[in-house]
Parts: structure tokens; sequence; C-alpha cells
């Protein structure tokens, strides 16, 4: 099976948002809708703080709760992860917006919408004999925008993928890991012990 | 043959748009009109209640609440959409409910005999109302188990309440006393569960209106005050629920990215 996740190295990101510009350019997004956004976090004490830059967005969930949730049947999960949205079967209630813990969900013209992991591509990918998150043609805006190459693409259930090999020579962890949700991106945050 | 990259995914322009934390009023009245509809038809049931207007103003305030959120989705001639998912989501689930509600009820104004099972439907109306917030596992404040009894015994506070203002059969008024007690018991519980411990808020919303009802068998017009106060502090928890005390969860930063000399 595939299961397509994303990977950010916390190491690299330095916070320029050219992922957040490059999904809002590639998707059309209006603006204050940020499919991929970037936090600016401060940690620590003074004097001792740091300031961590965490890209952030739909999680693209093993068991996602917007789908669960969804009244209209417009969340859905493919075979190989990704989380869609039907424009045309959803309402609008929101409902998945409040049961998303990841705050990646945006009302456009009355109806949800959320980061694709840029499906269209991976499934143009997939469909000519490329590797998504290696062929650029195939892999997410985001990903091949980051300058500081610290956003990854790739099959988790492939042991021989890029991220694969990235989360086995780095210590790891997801958000909310606590609820369940079983997030399809990963940060890294230090080399493997 | 390579067909040319999908690179914009999006052709039609679009108008702005926003991110939505959390609902607003309009879904809290489905919540506060509603869970007093479904509890007035239960205690009509129970009190035996010779008033079909009763049933009647019951139908007509969940008819309101669904009226209200009806108005908060955003494409609203899709609404019938909303029953397209009863496997997995209580609002569709609700939904269900809701249309098997209205014929019963309406059915046991004519036909009284039909009343009990209104009643029925009218739980699990109440019931999918608190798992609708149950299962938003975004807030913290929704997603504590403890919030189901405390909605539904909000829920059968109010019906109790509103139920005094068609009799004030002693029946009724031990049982609107339960139900706030029990109400109080649930909130005390929750409150638990999401914050710190705290009785005071209980005690204001529960104390008057024992009082107040027990004061009413000495005077009978004291029952629909105890009435109102029980709907009215029943409104305020659930408005306060479901648009002020819902933040979302935010983001936490379990480790601290290592860089540069160790």
């Amino acid at each position: 099976m595939t299961r397509w996740a994303m990977v950010a190295d916390l190491r690299r990101c330095v916070g320029c948002q050219t992922c957040t510009a490059s999904c809002m350019q590639k998707n059309a997004t209006p603006p204050g809708v940020q499919w991929r956004r970037v936090l600016d976090l401060e940690t620590g004490e003074y004097p001792d703080v740091k300031r961590v830059f965490m890209p952030v967005g739909c999680m693209h969930c093993d068991d996602p709760p917007c789908m669960t949730v969804c009244p209209s049947t417009a969340t859905r999960k493919r075979a190989d992860g990704i989380v869609t949205v039907d424009p045309d079967l959803c309402i609008g209630c929101a409902y998945c917006a409040v049961a998303c813990p990841y705050e990646a969900r945006y009302k456009i013209d009355g109806i949800a919408t959320k980061c694709t992991f840029c499906v269209e591509r991976i499934d143009y990918g997939t469909a000519n004999g490329l590797t998504p998150g290696i062929d650029p043609d195939a892999t997410p805006a985001c990903v091949n925008s980051c300058i500081a190459g610290a956003l990854h693409f790739g099959d988790a259930d492939d042991p021989e993928s890029n991220i694969s090999r990235l989360l086995a020579e780095n210590q790891h962890f997801r958000l909310h890991e606590e609820l369940g949700t079983g997030p399809g991106f990963y940060y890294l945050w230090d080399k493997a012990p | 043959m390579r067909t040319n990259p999908p690179f914009a995914a999006l052709t039609t322009p679009l108008s702005g748009g926003r991110q939505q934390r959390h609902w607003d009023a309009r879904a809290a009245l489905n919540f506060m009109l509603g869970g007093a509809g479904s509890g007035l038809i239960v205690f009509a049931a129970i009190g035996e209640l010779d008033a079909p207007w009763a049933v009647a103003l019951a139908l007509m305030l969940i008819a309101g609440g669904l009226g209200a959120v009806w108005l908060e989705i955003g494409r609203k001639l899709r609404a019938l959409h909303v029953l397209f998912n009863p496997f997995t989501s209580w609002m569709t689930r609700e939904a269900f409910v809701a249309v098997l509600l209205f014929p019963l009820g309406l059915g046991s104004i004519f036909v009284p005999q039909a009343l009990p099972a209104a009643a029925v439907a009218a739980l699990a109306f109440l019931y999918c109302q608190a798992r609708i917030l149950r299962a938003a596992k975004g807030i913290p404040a929704w997603r504590a188990p403890e919030v189901v009894p405390l909605v539904v015994a909000t829920g059968l506070a109010e019906g109790a309440g509103l139920a005094l203002f068609f009799s004030q059969e002693t029946l009724l008024i031990v049982l609107l006393c339960l139900a706030v007690l029990l109400r109080a018991f649930a909130w005390v519980r929750y409150r638990a569960a999401v914050t710190v411990s705290n009785l005071l808020p209980a005690l204001y919303g529960t104390l008057p209106i024992v009082v107040i009802a027990l004061a009413s068998f000495y005077a009978r017009e004291a029952a629909m005050l105890a009435g109102i106060a029980a709907v009215a502090s029943g409104w305020w928890l659930k408005f306060s629920l479901v648009t002020r005390v819902a933040p979302a969860q935010g983001f936490t930063l379990p480790r601290v990215p290592v860089r540069g000399a160790r």
C-alpha cells in the first residue's frame, strides 16, 4: 500500500513562508486562506529562549475526525491516505472545522476547503511514472518551493522512500497524537540516538 | 503519453475565505431550542399533559432550532445533504431522528397514545445533540465524555420547566427539582473533567430554582417562575458552551529542535 505523508524538519525551517505563498499561488486561494501556514513559536524563558518555526496544515490523518463528523460525506479519505473534500457535496456546516484539532479548515464560497497535498499533481505523477516527493511535477507545491529543504513528501509505507529514510535517521513527533487521529505529517527535531 | 502537469487546480476566481474555529449563536440556538423542545415532549408524556399545545410548542421550538442552524450553513440549498452520513455523523443522525420526531409529535396531538413514542424520539434527538458536541475533537470543552450527560440533563431540566406552564401538578414540580439536581450533578462532573472542580455555579443555577419550586406548594404560580429560571439558566449554559467556551485545541511543541552544537 501507499501512504502519502509529509515531513517537516524543524531544524531547517527558517519561517520564510515561501511554502505558504506557493500554496496560495498554486491553489488560487483568496487572501486570508492559508492551507499551509508557518507558526512562529517562542519557547523557553528569558534569556534561554528559542524561536521555532512550525509548518502546519491538514495532517491527512489515518482516522480523520473531520471525515467522521461530516454529515454530507463530502470529506473522504483515499486509499493512499489523502483526505479530500468534495465541493459539490459540502453544505458548509463547519462541523469539520470544529472537529479538526489542527485548525486546517477554511471556508471559501460557503464550503469547507483545506490542503489537498496537491492531489492532482500526485495523481498526475503516478499516472506518468513519476515519483511524488522526488519529481517536482508530482510533488506538492509547498515542498517544491521550500528554500531550506525543510519540507519533504513521500510514501511512508515504502521503507526505501525518501521520507522513510528521514524518519529512520531522525527523532520525530506528530501533533496531538494523544487524540488518536494518526496524523500523516511528521516533525523532525533531532538526529536518531 | 505525458499530459501537462496540473499547475493550477482551480480555474474559477474565488471570493474571500475565512478560517472558522467555532460555531456562533445560530448553532447554539439549535442546542437551546432543540433541547428545550425535546425535553418538553418527554415531560408532556411523563406528566400525561392533556395539552396538545405543549407538544405543538415543543415541535415549534425544535423546528426553530433546526431553522437557526440552517441559517448557519454555507450552502443552504444543499441542506438535504445532511442526511448522507448516518454511519458515523451524529449530525446526520440528529436529522434522521428529527424526521421521525415531527410526524410522531404531530400525530400525538391528535392521537395521545402516540405521545410515548414521540417522547422516545425526543430523547434520541437530545442524545444526538449531545453526541454532536462530543464528536468534535478539535474543541477540548466539547470532546469530554461528560458533555453528553450535561447536555441531556440540561435539555430535560428545560423541558420540565416549560411543562410547568401547562400544568402545575405536584408530580411535575418534583420532576423539575430532580431534573435541575441532575443537571447540577452533570455540571459538577463536567466541570471537574475539563477544568478545576467548582461547585458554586451549580449551586447558583440550582438552589434558587429548587427553592422557588418548593414555594410553589404554597403558591402554584411560583412553579412557572421556577420553570422560567430552569429554562433561562439552561439556555445560558448551552449558549456559553457552544459559543464562548469553544476555543480550538491550539498547537503545542512537544520537542524543541536541536540545532547547531550540542
